[in-house]
């Protein structure tokens, strides 16, 4: 067996941020366990990836190179990573929880017989894999029968990334037998849904609405809230499935993340997918009927009651602080 | 086209969440039960897909006899018919444990197309798809909000991260996972509701599927969350929580 391996992901030609949260990940449980890290990238042309993942803290960089790993294939990513653990026999794989990773790293797991244990936000000592169940409202300690390969992908902002110290790792170059025909899908070019007119980033105060507020029609009460405030209205998910606000203003792993000074979430129970969005914000108010709701797991500030009263009455308290 | 689309029964949102005496799993005796959210989506992008091009829709669901209640609204929606895999002890598999109970039962309808929803909203694992297709040795693709029949097989919109998108081709039979939003939800008509009452709903007992090995991860345990920061919780009345919050705000945060 040949310790840890944690799997690299490239974005604009760089390591991505997450990749470098599952390095943490990956040292954080090298502790417990003891073993070596390895720093896994793969694409048709690893020279750059591989440089970068050299001057972190893992004893050894594993490139896997082949033309057809670029751009990204389930079908690619899951034959050569297969072949590369097959022979080295790691006994942890750790990921960052990436669209791309849960595209295809079940798929890779359960052909080796194995079960992703994803989205873990912690690790116990066992070691035991903490992940969020039923929305956020639990959560659940995971372990591995132990029998081949552990495979662990970790959410966004789950692991600090330290200032690792710099070794020289060693690298080694793998070269998976893949052939044009086993890639079945055409992936596109990435593009952007709609003109961005809307930047959620930049905004100091953010009013953010979820489910609660029931219909579109009682929009209106947090908007007036957010124009007291001088804040940009914003919402999760489901208000934007159902049309009621445009997707530009959806905060959260498939909208966006923000972290402004004040961050209002009106009826918002705190999916793991808005939180991801918005956990780094530098004040976080909740407002919310249901004093279980994961939401006020990450507020500094909590209301539990009724968003129809409490709003209007916090909409007045606000413009009779402003005057 | 003929569409198999997997759904699952989950707790109700915002149904009280009670921990069992094992701590294993939660307190299920009060719960009420409803279809998962991106799986209704999934039934939706079916039900579209048949209208367009014909074709047949079956729904699977696995669990125990509750389940049966989310299989009828399913076919009230639409779907032809339905297999329900009967099982008690789904909290005891892992989700390679589910899917292979899932692939057992769909493989003799060699089906041209496999739906799921993205992810569950209890467990929440997104992992049910995805190895559905590895199991069935069909391509797939996932964080899907657009499907689109094509010559050649399919073209789907996927969702990338941070407001980016991605078009993919990939050749039928294809198994996609379906994420929530490409769609408007339609509701059962009353004609629906009634009709779904003698459509057919073949049930298989997971005993007589061939699902091997024991579970490789477990979960061993559930606890209510810790929380990340202490939370203030301001007290009173509408308007005294709502003072006492800009009072906060101002002078303690100093955000406004």
């Amino acid at each position: 067996m040949s310790g840890i391996f944690v799997v690299l992901e490239e974005r604009d030609g760089r390591v991505s941020r997450p990749s470098w949260e599952a390095v943490a990940a990956a040292q954080e449980l090298a502790k417990k366990t003891g073993q070596a890290v390895t720093a896994v990238v793969l694409a048709a042309n690893t020279e750059p990836l591989a440089a970068e993942a050299s001057a972190k803290a893992v004893s050894k960089v594993l490139r896997i190179e082949h033309a057809l790993l670029t751009p990204y294939t389930s079908d690619g990513f899951t034959l050569a990573l297969e072949q590369l653990f097959r022979a080295q026999a790691p006994d942890y794989v750790v990921f960052p929880h990436t669209y791309q990773v849960r595209d295809y790293a079940p798929a890779l797991a359960a052909r080796m017989g194995q079960v992703l244990i994803g989205d873990v936000t912690g690790i116990g000592d066992g070691p035991v894999f903490v992940r969020q169940l039923m929305q956020g409202r639990l959560s659940g300690e995971y372990r591995s029968a132990g029998k081949g390969t552990c495979f662990v992908s970790v959410q966004s902002g789950a692991f600090r990334v330290e200032q690792a110290d710099r070794e020289s790792a060693t690298s080694e170059t793998f070269a998976p037998t893949i052939d044009a025909s086993q890639i079945r899908t055409k992936p596109g070019a990435p593009f952007r849904g709609s003109a961005q007119t809307v930047d959620l980033g930049s905004a100091p105060y953010i009013v953010s609405v979820g489910r609660g507020i029931k219909e579109a029609d009682n929009l209106p009460l947090v908007q007036d809230l957010a124009s007291a405030l001088g804040a940009e209205l914003a919402a999760s998910r489901p208000i934007c499935d159902s049309g009621w606000l445009p997707i530009e203003r959806q905060v959260g792993s498939s909208g966006q993340t923000v972290a402004p000074k004040l961050y209002l979430a009106v009826g918002i129970s705190g999916a793991i997918q808005h939180l991801v969005g918005m956990k780094g914000s530098q004040c976080i108010v909740a407002i919310n009927k249901d004093p279980e709701a994961p939401i006020f797991e990450v507020a500094d500030y909590g209301i539990v009651g009724d968003l129809f009263e409490v709003v209007p009455a916090l909409t007045e308290a606000v413009k009779a602080a402003k005057q | 086209m003929k569409i198999i689309v997997a759904i699952k029964q989950v707790p109700e949102r915002d149904a009280p969440v009670h921990i069992d005496s094992a701590g294993k799993w939660i307190d299920e005796a009060e719960l009420q039960w409803a279809l998962n959210e991106s799986d209704a989506y999934a039934l939706e992008e079916a039900l579209q897909l048949k209208e367009k091009h014909g074709g047949e829709v079956v729904v699977i669901s696995a669990g125990p006899e509750r389940v049966g209640s989310t299989i009828r609204e399913a076919l009230a929606k639409g779907a032809d018919r339905a297999i329900h895999v009967e099982s008690d002890d789904l909290a005891q598999r892992d989700a390679l444990g589910v899917a292979r109970l899932l692939a057992e039962a769909i493989k003799p309808e060699s089906p041209d197309l496999v739906l799921t929803g993205l992810q569950s909203d209890d467990l929440g694992y997104g992992q049910t798809g995805v190895i559905l297709a590895e199991l069935l040795g069909l391509p797939h693709s996932s964080l899907i909000l657009h499907v689109e029949k094509t010559d050649a097989g399919l073209a789907v919109k996927r969702e990338l991260e941070e407001g980016w998108f991605q078009e993919i081709a990939l050749p039928l039979p294809a198994a996609l996972t379906i994420q929530s939003g490409g769609n408007k939800l339609r509701y059962a008509t009353l004609m629906g509701i009634k009709k779904a009452k003698t459509k057919e709903l073949r049930k298989i007992a997971a005993s007589e599927l061939r699902t091997g090995d024991a579970a490789v991860v477990t979960l061993e345990r559930i606890a209510l969350p810790q929380k990340q920061k202490s939370t203030q919780i301001l007290p009173g009345t509408a308007k005294e929580a709502a003072a006492a919050l800009v009072e906060k705000l101002k002078f303690e945060a100093r955000v406004l």
